[in-house]
């Protein structure tokens, strides 16, 4: 492990990659298994579900940075869990209004 | 009728998508990793969670001051070049010959600054400016204009504004060159049928033509006067004071001089998606715009 110190990785960065890496895969197979034709949607330009899930990814790191920058990250609520507890942050709305911004540039894109 | 698909090609891809995974992709993994931990070196990291986010976005702090000093700085400077470059430009374009010799002549010239490299460009500029054995510092000290890019911070950026327009111009020129040559004879006959003014035939026949081309001259100036750095480094070094310094000569300043790898990967984060996004932009317009135009056609 010492030899790969220098990136500093921690549990949520690798389950953040992992998830974005999953997403990844999910998406090539669905692409090789059940190819699509691009669509016309309300920004009127032709996207591929690709292209959709990299607008919903980029949408999701705007609307992150926006919550933190205008909102911030104070503490909504403290899980009993464990011996200290964990806090967790309001910047968790900020994760599911990326879901739901995902879910409709999914749709209507 | 069937093609066969054949699926063997996408291992001739292998090298390249190790490689980048080698030289891009694992080296943004760490930026991100980075850009939640603070350290002090000797890879002891320690986890801060958004805490530089935090800081970077509030203008308040002393990273979040920085980061959008420089940013506004950039934008401005971006968008000074891009209001001198494009009508330069075109204007260049318009006038250069339109046959014989003086073609060649013309392209090779245009062509030289664009054959050297940024750090030269720099030090060109960075000697020529200068008032004790720069020409053009020189001069203009000698007729009374007193001009001095390093204590000055309007002679500094004019010095940067200038060297740019030197050494980019031709970029827009030769692009808006290849656009007008693309325009048939046709046109300009039918045009001097109708006794269409200059004016007219600019607006009508060679602006109309030379959107597509326009359209990459100000994404590659945008772009690339977004991440200049080596220049206004070599000529200013983003002095006096912080005047001209950009957001990439901020970004260097904080992960090198100040070995803050947490703070300067979350602005190379920020700065990263902002570049991210007016690419997807220019590039989503760009090649949409034939298709619109065809469409459009198509249905007339």
């Amino acid at each position: 492990m010492s030899n790969i110190a220098w990136m500093a990785w921690t549990l949520p960065t690798a389950i953040f990659f992992v998830l974005l890496a999953l997403t990844l895969l999910t998406m090539t197979y669905l692409a090789a298994a059940y190819p699509e034709a691009e669509r016309v949607g309300i920004l009127r330009i032709p996207t591929t579900r690709g292209d959709r899930l990299f607008i919903s990814l980029i949408l999701a790191a705007v609307i992150h940075l926006l919550w933190i920058g205008f909102i911030g990250t104070d503490s909504i609520a403290t899980l009993p869990v464990g011996e200290e507890a964990i806090e967790v942050s309001s910047l968790w709305f900020a994760t599911v209004i990326s879901f739901v911004t995902a879910v409709l540039v999914f749709r209507t894109v | 009728m069937d093609k066969t698909v054949n699926q063997k090609a996408w291992f001739l891809v292998l090298p390249v998508f190790l490689i980048v995974a080698f030289s891009a992709v694992l080296p943004l993994m760490t930026v991100v990793n980075y850009s939640f931990q603070d350290t002090f070196g000797n890879n002891q990291f320690f986890w801060n969670g958004v805490g530089w986010f935090k800081e970077l976005l509030d203008p308040s702090t002393d990273l979040g001051s920085r980061f959008f000093a420089s940013l506004w700085r950039n934008l401005f400077f971006s968008a000074v070049i891009l209001a001198i470059e494009v009508p330069l430009g075109i204007i260049v374009a318009l006038s250069m010959p339109r046959d014989g010799w003086r073609v060649a002549a013309c392209l090779v010239i245009l062509a030289l600054p664009l054959l050297i490299p940024w750090n030269v460009v720099g030090t060109i500029w960075q000697i020529f400016g200068r008032p004790d054995i720069g020409l053009l510092g020189y001069v203009l000290n000698n007729i009374g204009i007193e001009y001095n890019y390093v204590s000055n911070e309007f002679d500094a950026w004019a010095t940067v504004i200038v060297m740019d327009v030197w050494h980019w111009t031709s970029l827009v020129a030769l692009l808006c060159y290849a656009g007008l040559k693309s325009i048939p004879d046709a046109y300009y006959q039918a045009a001097q049928i109708d006794g269409a003014s200059r004016w007219a035939v600019f607006t009508a026949i060679q602006l109309p033509k030379m959107n597509r081309v326009l359209l990459i001259a100000v994404l590659l100036r945008f772009m690339d006067s977004f991440m200049i750095y080596t220049e206004p480094f070599v000529v200013t070094g983003g002095g006096p004071g912080n005047s001209t310094t950009f957001v990439s000569i901020e970004l260097v300043k904080i992960a090198l001089g100040q070995f803050d790898l947490g703070k300067a990967a979350a602005l190379s984060l920020v700065y990263n998606l902002i570049i991210i996004i007016v690419c997807w932009v220019f590039y989503t317009v760009m090649t949409n715009a034939g298709v619109d135009r065809q469409r459009t056609q198509g249905a007339a």
